[in-house]
C-alpha cells in the first residue's frame, strides 16, 4: 500500500525541517522528488544524503523563491523538467513566519508572510492543475498549520494565511475533483523545527502541556500522512484538512 | 473551411475525445459534445494559446458552440 513507483513530486520548502522528511518519506515509497527551496547548498547537501541510502537518481534540486512571483508561476514547468516527466504530487510545504502582536505588526510582515505562506502556494497549485486535470490524475497536499485552524496570538499574519490555504483547498478540491485530482490539507500542530526552536522554554512547556499526547510533535509524525494524501489509496479523500497535533486540537 | 475553422475544429476534437463528425459549427460544447464546465474552460484557455489572442471572462461565457468560437477568434484576428 501507498507505493508512488513512478510519481514525480514537487516538495517546497525541502531544506526545512518537516519538508526533508516529506522528501525522504515520498522518496522511500518509490517516488522522483524534487526538492525546492530557496538554498541551493543545503538543498544539495539534504539530496545527498537522502540519495546515499539508493536511488539518488530519483532526487532532483531545482531551487526557487517563492516571494518572487515570477519564480513561483514557473517552478512546476522547472521541476518537470529536472525530473523529466509530469507532475503527479504537489506538496506546498514551504512557509515563513514573522510573529508580533498585531498592533506591532508592520505592512511588511503582514504581506511577506500572506506573499509567500498564501499567494505562491496558489501560484503552484495553478500552474500544476493545468496539467494535472488534463491527465485525470495528481494529488496536491498543501502543509497549513493547526493555528490557521485556532488562531495564535502573535501569528495574525501567519494564521491568515493558513486559514487561507484551507479555504483555497477546498474550493480548488471542488474544482479539481471531476477529474479525479484531489486537493488535501495538512495541519501540523506544533512540531520540533527550527522554526519552532525558537520558542521560550516556558512557552514550549505551556505548549506541551496542552497536547494530550504529552510531546511536541517530530517532522517524522507530519511525513506518513503526506505519503498516505499522495497515495493512489486516498483516491476518495479531497478538501479535507487532516490535523496532526497530538489532540491539541480535536477539530 | 478556412484555416481557424480547422484548427478550432482540431482542438476540439483533441481535448473532448470526440469524433470529428460531431463537431459541427452548431454542436454545443455541453450539449452534443459532453463538455462539462471545467472542459469549456480548458478549451477557451487552449484556444488562446492556440490563436495567441485573449478571451476574457464575458467573452468565455458567450462562446457555447463551435461556431462561437470560431466567430469570436476570427474576429480578434481580423481586428
Amino acid at each position: 500500500m501507498f507505493r508512488l513507483d513512478g510519481k514525480v513530486a514537487l516538495v517546497t520548502g525541502a531544506s526545512g525541517g518537516i519538508g526533508r522528511e516529506i522528501v525522504r518519506a515520498l522518496h522511500a515509497q518509490g517516488a522522483t522528488v524534487v526538492l525546492s527551496g530557496t538554498r541551493q547548498a543545503v538543498l544539495e547537501e539534504v539530496a545527498a544524503s537522502i540519495g546515499a541510502e539508493g536511488g539518488a537518481d530519483r532526487l532532483h534540486v531545482c531551487p526557487a523563491d517563492l516571494s518572487d512571483a515570477t519564480a513561483a508561476d514557473a517552478l512546476v514547468a522547472a521541476a518537470e523538467e529536472k525530473a523529466g516527466a509530469p507532475l503527479a504530487i504537489l506538496v506546498n510545504n514551504a512557509g515563513l513566519t514573522r510573529d508580533t502582536l498585531a498592533i506591532r505588526m508592520k505592512d511588511e510582515d503582514w504581506s511577506r508572510v500572506l506573499d509567500v505562506d498564501l499567494a505562491a502556494p496558489f501560484r503552484l497549485c495553478r500552474a500544476a492543475l493545468k496539467g494535472m486535470l488534463r491527465r485525470r490524475a495528481g494529488r496536491i497536499i498543501n502543509i497549513a498549520s493547526v493555528v490557521g485552524v485556532t488562531g495564535n496570538a502573535g501569528q495574525a499574519n501567519y494564521a491568515a494565511a493558513k486559514a487561507g490555504m484551507i479555504g483555497m483547498g477546498k474550493s480548488l478540491a471542488q474544482e479539481a475533483g471531476s477529474r479525479g485530482v484531489t486537493v488535501n490539507t495538512l495541519a501540523p500542530g506544533f512540531i520540533q523545527t527550527a522554526m519552532t526552536d525558537v520558542l521560550p522554554e516556558a512557552q514550549k512547556e505551556k505548549l506541551v502541556s496542552a497536547i494530550p499526547l504529552g510531546r511536541m510533535g517530530q517532522p517524522g509524525d507530519i511525513a506518513p500522512a503526506v505519503v498516505y494524501l499522495a497515495s493512489d489509496e486516498a483516491g476518495w479523500v479531497t478538501g479535507a484538512t487532516l490535523h496532526v497535533n497530538g489532540g491539541m486540537a480535536m477539530v | 473551411m478556412s484555416e481557424i475553422a480547422d484548427k478550432v475544429k482540431k482542438i476540439v476534437v483533441e481535448h473532448l475525445g470526440v469524433d470529428e463528425s460531431k463537431v459541427t459549427p452548431d454542436a454545443s460544447f455541453i450539449d452534443d459534445l459532453g463538455a462539462d464546465s471545467l472542459d469549456t474552460v480548458e478549451l477557451v484557455m487552449a484556444f488562446e494559446e492556440a490563436f495567441s489572442v485573449e478571451i476574457p471572462e464575458d467573452a468565455a461565457e458567450k462562446i457555447t458552440t463551435v461556431k462561437d468560437a470560431i466567430d469570436y477568434i476570427e474576429k480578434q484576428k481580423a481586428a
